[in-house]
């Protein structure tokens, strides 16, 4: 589907993001709060991996940080090898416009933009000209299964509808990585299975793809489980196939 | 690049600020309201001043004029008045002005009365102006046809006269006013001239102070002038008549002269040359019975009056914006809040702070540049409207347009920074998840 010409450092099978001793505290009044302890990952170009754990065990926390939403407390973290942490707030925008795309849990479409201006979002900042993003925000519409919908507002769509949407978007810029929290958790189960079946398709043509769930089925579809508990990587689980 | 990215952040901008358009119209309004009462404010303004200034001018700026007032009661005869009261402006002040006044260019001598003149059927209240043939030079007068009066005309005490164009409208519809006999007082004058008007300013205060005793006067010199030789006038209407304003019914008043009027040669030998004639007046005139004006003077006091006017009216007009612009940046404020999810989800999908203060401050400039917009429109149609129908003069100049322009510019930028960098500033995790 998408033809993307890998930059260096994102090879197939090479780490694309390593993490190393990585902290990340609150402070709430003085007091610390430890949400993220000494977490050491790496996950390959191309790799499908869940992310799983009781709620408030940092699930979230860890995703905001892979995506540079976030800075960590402590320790290191290198993205297609390039350290993350010594970057500005413009650079840490630009990796997240480019390289990251994100799903969340409640789609966070804008209410007044109807399914092809929401999908444009990404590629504007980017600077895609007008047509171009125009034409890109169709097709993506269309490969979702919402063809038919495109004028269409937010409200005017289903739940799963919106995620196809919010998945759409965060492919408008062929990102090499696609975050999705709980992608299925807003969902009723054949909402959910087409959302499944998307982000299949999308680990077959290459994606990177990591995803925080509830969901067995997606874990049953990832090649890798990543347990947290209490911050901590638990357990980690290989599926083979 | 940078066209491209300007065209579609306006778009941008235009399509948030239509989807509440209540609202922006609303805050535009304030800008609106506050730009149109700036121009319309100082066009007002403008158009006063230069109409005083005008009118000032008219007088004559190298003039120093001597009114003769009537001077107030005294009370010395216990209660009763003279039967007849003296006062006023003499010839002897006249010779002692040319004689003891260095600089002096010229000086007129004037008596101003206001009479009943017939021509044939018609009858009108005029200004009888006993004057020299040398009046022209010291006012805006100027024969359109025939001649002035001359110093034969003076010194033969002859009955000639020359009438102003307001004469002409109100007398002589059809007829040609020149060789015609026009009546005033039982006695003929033959026209020999006709001038312009005189500018209106010169005579209404002097007037209204004296010619108490005639008709009700018309307003200002739209009753229309007629120039008789100053000795004729002296001849034929004497010197003493009723006393108007007053209980007694005889009590009597003379006046030899309504109006000294002193031209110097030079328009920095003007306040000099008043102190000199203040001096001269006080000497010889026991009572208050003149009153000194100096058109320069006016002038001053005319332009030092608009500086205060138009800082005034600056101050109003600026706290005006202020709360325009208050008004907007509250607004904004509510604006960034209510979008705090927006402003998340466009961070996170790759808008950095920039992008996002420049969304927000492209909204806000766009409402004040169109509010500056409406406002000149507005601001430039209440001047036309109150000069149309107000009979009021007012005057836009560009700088007013500028300057409100501008300051509402400024205060869009100014009042629209600070919301949109809190926009930017705010936490991309934060703000995502607020609902
Ligand atoms: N901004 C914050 N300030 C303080 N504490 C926070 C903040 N954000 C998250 N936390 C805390 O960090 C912990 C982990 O939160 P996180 O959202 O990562 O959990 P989660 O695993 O995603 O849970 P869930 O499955 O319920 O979504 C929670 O205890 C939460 O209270
Ligand atoms: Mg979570």
């Amino acid at each position: 589907m998408i033809q993307s010409q890998e930059p260096q450092g994102f090879e197939k099978d090479t780490a694309i993001l390593a993490m190393h001793g990585l902290c990340k505290s609150y402070y709430l009044g003085g007091e610390e709060l430890r949400v993220l302890r000494d977490i050491n990952l790496t996950i390959t170009s191309g790799e499908y991996v869940a992310i799983m754990g009781p709620s408030g065990s940092g699930k979230s926390t860890l995703l905001n940080l892979i995506g540079c939403l976030d800075r960590p407390t402590q320790g290191d973290y290198l993205l297609g090898g390039q350290s993350v942490l010594t970057l500005d707030d413009d650079q840490l925008s630009m990796i997240r416009g480019e390289r990251i795309g994100f799903v969340f849990q409640s789609f966070k479409l804008i209410a007044q933009l109807n399914v092809v201006e929401n999908i444009e979002i990404p590629m504007y900042y980017q600077g895609v000209s007008e047509d171009a993003s125009a034409r890109r925000a169709r097709e993506l519409a269309t490969l979702v299964g919402l063809g038919d919908r495109m004028r269409h507002r937010p409200y005017e769509l289903s739940g799963g509808q919106q995620q196809r949407v919010s998945i759409a978007r965060a492919l408008a810029n062929d990102p090499l990585i696609i975050l999705a929290d709980e992608p299925t958790g807003n969902l009723d189960s054949t909402s959910g299975a087409d959302i499944l079946a998307i982000l299949d398709r999308l680990h077959g043509e290459g994606k990177t793809l990591i995803v925080v769930t509830h969901d067995e089925q997606i874990a049953t579809n990832a090649e890798r489980i990543i347990h947290l508990f209490d911050g901590r990587i638990a357990k980690e689980e290989f599926n083979r196939k | 690049m940078f066209n491209f990215r300007l065209k579609r952040i306006i778009k941008l901008g235009i399509k948030s600020l239509w989807m509440h358009r209540l609202r922006s119209t609303l805050t535009a309004l304030g800008i609106i309201f506050g730009v149109s009462s700036v121009i319309a404010m100082l066009a007002i303004g403008e158009g006063a001043s230069r109409e005083a200034q005008e009118k000032i001018a008219q007088m004559g700026s190298r003039n120093i004029i001597v009114k003769t007032v009537s001077p107030p009661e005294d009370d010395t005869q216990g209660g009763q008045t003279q039967m007849l009261k003296e006062y006023g402006l003499t010839y002897a002040d006249a010779d002692r002005f040319q004689n003891g006044i260095p600089n002096v260019q010229v000086i007129v001598p004037n008596r101003r009365l206001l009479r009943e003149a017939y021509y044939r059927n018609r009858k009108a209240s005029i200004e009888v102006v006993g004057t020299v043939p040398w009046y022209p030079e010291i006012s805006q007068v100027r024969v359109q046809r025939g001649r002035f009066l001359t110093a034969t005309d003076l010194h033969y005490k002859q009955g000639v006269c020359v009438v102003d164009e307001g004469v002409v409208r109100k007398m002589f519809a059809f007829d040609d006013p020149l060789g015609q006999d026009i009546k005033i007082g039982g006695d003929y004058y033959r026209i020999v001239g006709v001038s312009t008007e005189q500018a209106a300013a010169s005579t209404s205060k002097g007037m209204n102070a004296r010619d108490a005793s005639g008709a009700t006067k018309a307003a200002g010199a739209n009753a229309g002038a007629i120039y008789i030789p100053l000795n004729t006038v002296k001849d034929r209407f004497g010197e003493t008549r009723l006393q108007g304003d007053s209980s007694n019914a005889f009590a009597m008043e003379k006046v030899e002269l309504e109006e000294i009027i002193v031209q110097v040669r030079n328009i920095d030998q003007v306040m000099g040359t008043r102190q000199t004639v203040q001096t001269l007046m006080t000497r010889f005139h026991k009572k208050n019975d003149y009153q000194i004006i100096v058109p320069l003077e006016l002038m001053q006091q005319a332009r030092d009056f608009q500086r205060i006017f138009t800082i005034v009216l600056g101050s109003i007009a600026a706290i005006s914006l202020l709360v325009g612009g208050i008004g907007i940046m509250n607004i904004m404020m509510a604006t960034v809040s209510e979008r705090t999810q927006e402003i998340g989800i466009r961070r996170a999908l790759g808008a950095k702070k920039r992008d996002i203060v420049v969304q927000f401050l492209s909204e806000t400039l766009l409402l004040t540049l169109s509010g500056g917009v409406l406002g000149i429109f507005l601001g430039c149609l209440i001047p036309f409207l109150v000069s149309t129908y107000g009979e009021m003069r007012t005057v836009i100049t560009t700088e007013s347009l500028v300057l409100a322009f501008g300051i509402s510019t400024a205060v869009g930028i100014i009042f629209g920074l600070y919301p949109a960098m809190r926009a930017a500033n705010m936490d991309p995790i934060e703000s995502l998840r607020h609902e």
